[in-house]
């Protein structure tokens, strides 16, 4: 399909949607509207309070504050899940040993946690950190394990027959083969970690984009609740579009990468 | 027949030459999940010279690239001696470089770090590697794609790019497991033949294992034949008459290149068919 014409396409679909949500919401169809504005808001409204927040910029402290706990949640949760990932994959009796427990936290839904770590952390941006932080790491300490396990052994053998020491084979073949595991997963553990972030927002704080919708919720504004709703989506597209970015460049060498590049 | 030929082998060291590797009586033995053990390869025993090209021939799962492990130090064997150069082999096989049949380059390395790798794991500093990883593409011809990686590359240039990467390293014996078996007919030829061309410039001691009866006759010295596994063992030693420098795709017009093949293929016939029955049977 031509590029225009897909764009084009896409853009209907927006359309289409903005238009029958204000025909609802705004047209009353035998006597009564079929989704009450109180409940759904209309496509304008919403609209209005998106531009109301930018041009009083109040929204730029909230985007700034999730922006910082999502990054913090993302470095700090990357660099344990490689280091743990790594000596996991080196050792395999403590791996062994740490396995049930390792699943057991991984499989324990995050958000119970919130609670504990606003206890502990306080309603600053630290325990949404936290938060975040418990979500990236799983992700990539997985993948990091993996990678390291799932090193071709004819790499391996090939890397051992040219000389290699156990230094240099850490970092010639197991590190970048970890790394490329861990990148290939950069959309998901990003995402997450905004997720950790919005989330322990919502808990309890007191600035974010998590905030800005629990805010609005607590007094049935629902034009406020959708117009951080999108404010939100926005943001999250933005980020994975760096992702794409980064993501393209430093997976030059894999086939995958070179394609979508082009 | 092929008693004959294992007696003419035990004898054939060339004189005046040293042995790069020797096996003696090498069994190799893998143990299986159950708790039982698989003989790969029964008392097998060859000797290489310095400088001879020896190419191994079997049918499928005979146990060529174990005996090709065995004497790179990958594997241990179950029982018998492995000598390099006169010296029992502890560990790995640090006066050999390996040609692996699949793809072993680092596929996050480009083709001139591939090649550079070898000789910086030595200590030769980056910049000096990366010179001669150079020089190195440029004779394997292909000097303008030292910044492509793996996947930007064919199969017969990712051959051209780990020949390099292991003869830069100068090993004293080349091991070649099926090297050129994933390739097509025409890639097969141009790669025998810049095989044997750089080859012929210092003679190595090599080991070619191959399932192609042709290519062996055509690049080798020397043809070792090994029978169906399991328990496989060397059943066949030819040498091979034919006169260097060698074009493979001409030599196969040698009339001595005919008889040859005709006289080892009634060994070797024997024992595919033989290894088919098994493969198929069970």
């Amino acid at each position: 399909m031509p590029r225009a014409k897909l764009i084009s396409l896409q853009l209907l679909v927006a359309v289409i949607s903005l238009l029958a949500w204000h025909l609802l919401t705004t047209v009353p169809i035998g006597g009564a509207t079929l989704l009450p504005p109180f409940f759904f808001s209309t496509p304008i409204d919403v609209a209005k309070q998106v531009v109301k927040w930018f041009v009083e910029g109040t929204i730029w402290k909230h985007l700034w504050i999730t922006l910082i706990e999502a990054l913090l949640a993302f470095v700090i949760g990357s660099v344990a899940g490689v280091l743990v990932g790594f000596w996991f994959a080196q050792q395999p009796r403590i791996a062994a040993v740490f396995d049930p427990y390792v699943k057991m936290i991984n499989a324990l839904p995050r958000v119970v946690l919130a609670p504990i770590f606003t206890l502990w952390f306080g309603l600053g941006i630290w325990s949404k950190v936290a938060l975040g932080v418990t979500l990236v790491f799983f992700i990539v300490f997985f993948n990091v394990y993996q990678g390291v396990k799932e090193v071709s052994p004819t790499v391996l053998a090939n890397a051992r027959m040219l000389g290699m020491n156990d230094r240099q084979l850490m970092r010639h073949v197991y590190w970048p083969s970890a790394l490329s595991w861990m990148f290939s997963s950069l959309h998901t553990s990003v995402g997450f970690a905004v997720v950790g972030a919005v989330v322990g927002e919502y808990l309890g704080s007191a600035a974010g984009l998590g905030y800005l919708i629990q805010q609005a919720e607590g007094v049935f504004d629902v034009a406020g609740v959708f117009a951080g709703m999108f404010v939100l989506a926005a943001f999250v597209i933005a980020i994975d579009w760096v992702v794409t970015l980064v993501e393209n460049r430093l997976l030059v060498w894999r086939p995958v990468a070179a394609e979508t590049r082009t | 027949m092929s008693e004959g030929a294992a007696e003419a082998m035990a004898t054939r060291a060339p004189p005046n030459s040293t042995t790069a590797v020797a096996l003696t009586d090498v069994n190799i033995a893998f143990r299986l999940a159950d708790g039982g053990s698989y003989a790969a390869v029964e008392r097998a025993s060859l000797n290489v010279a310095d400088g001879e090209f020896v190419a191994i021939v079997g049918p499928t799962g005979c146990g060529k690239s174990t005996l090709l492990n065995v004497t790179a130090g990958l594997f241990s064997p179950s029982a018998g001696r492995v000598e390099i150069f006169g010296a029992n082999l502890v560990g790995l096989n640090r006066q050999s470089g390996y040609l692996f049949q699949s793809d072993a380059l680092f596929p996050w390395k480009t083709a001139l770090e591939n090649v550079a790798i070898g000789i910086e794991t030595a200590g030769v500093p980056r910049e000096q590697a990366r010179e001669r990883a150079q020089e190195w593409l440029t004779r394997v011809g292909l000097a303008t794609f030292g910044p492509r990686y793996p996947h930007m590359l064919s199969g017969g240039q990712r051959k051209r790019v780990g020949l390099a990467q292991v003869l830069i390293r100068d090993p004293k014996i080349l091991l070649m497991d099926e090297p050129f078996g994933p390739l097509d007919a025409q890639t097969r030829l141009i790669m025998g033949n810049l095989l044997l061309e750089l080859w012929s410039t210092d003679r190595k001691a090599v080991m070619f294992v191959t399932h192609d009866l042709e290519e062996a006759i055509a690049l080798s010295d020397r043809v070792v034949i090994m029978s169906a596994g399991p328990a496989a063992r060397i059943i066949g030693d030819w040498p091979v008459p034919l006169a260097r420098p060698r074009d493979i795709a001409e030599v196969k017009l040698d009339p001595a290149f005919h008889r040859l093949h005709r006289d080892i293929w009634q060994t070797l016939k024997a024992e595919v068919l033989k290894g088919y029955a098994q493969s198929d049977g069970s």
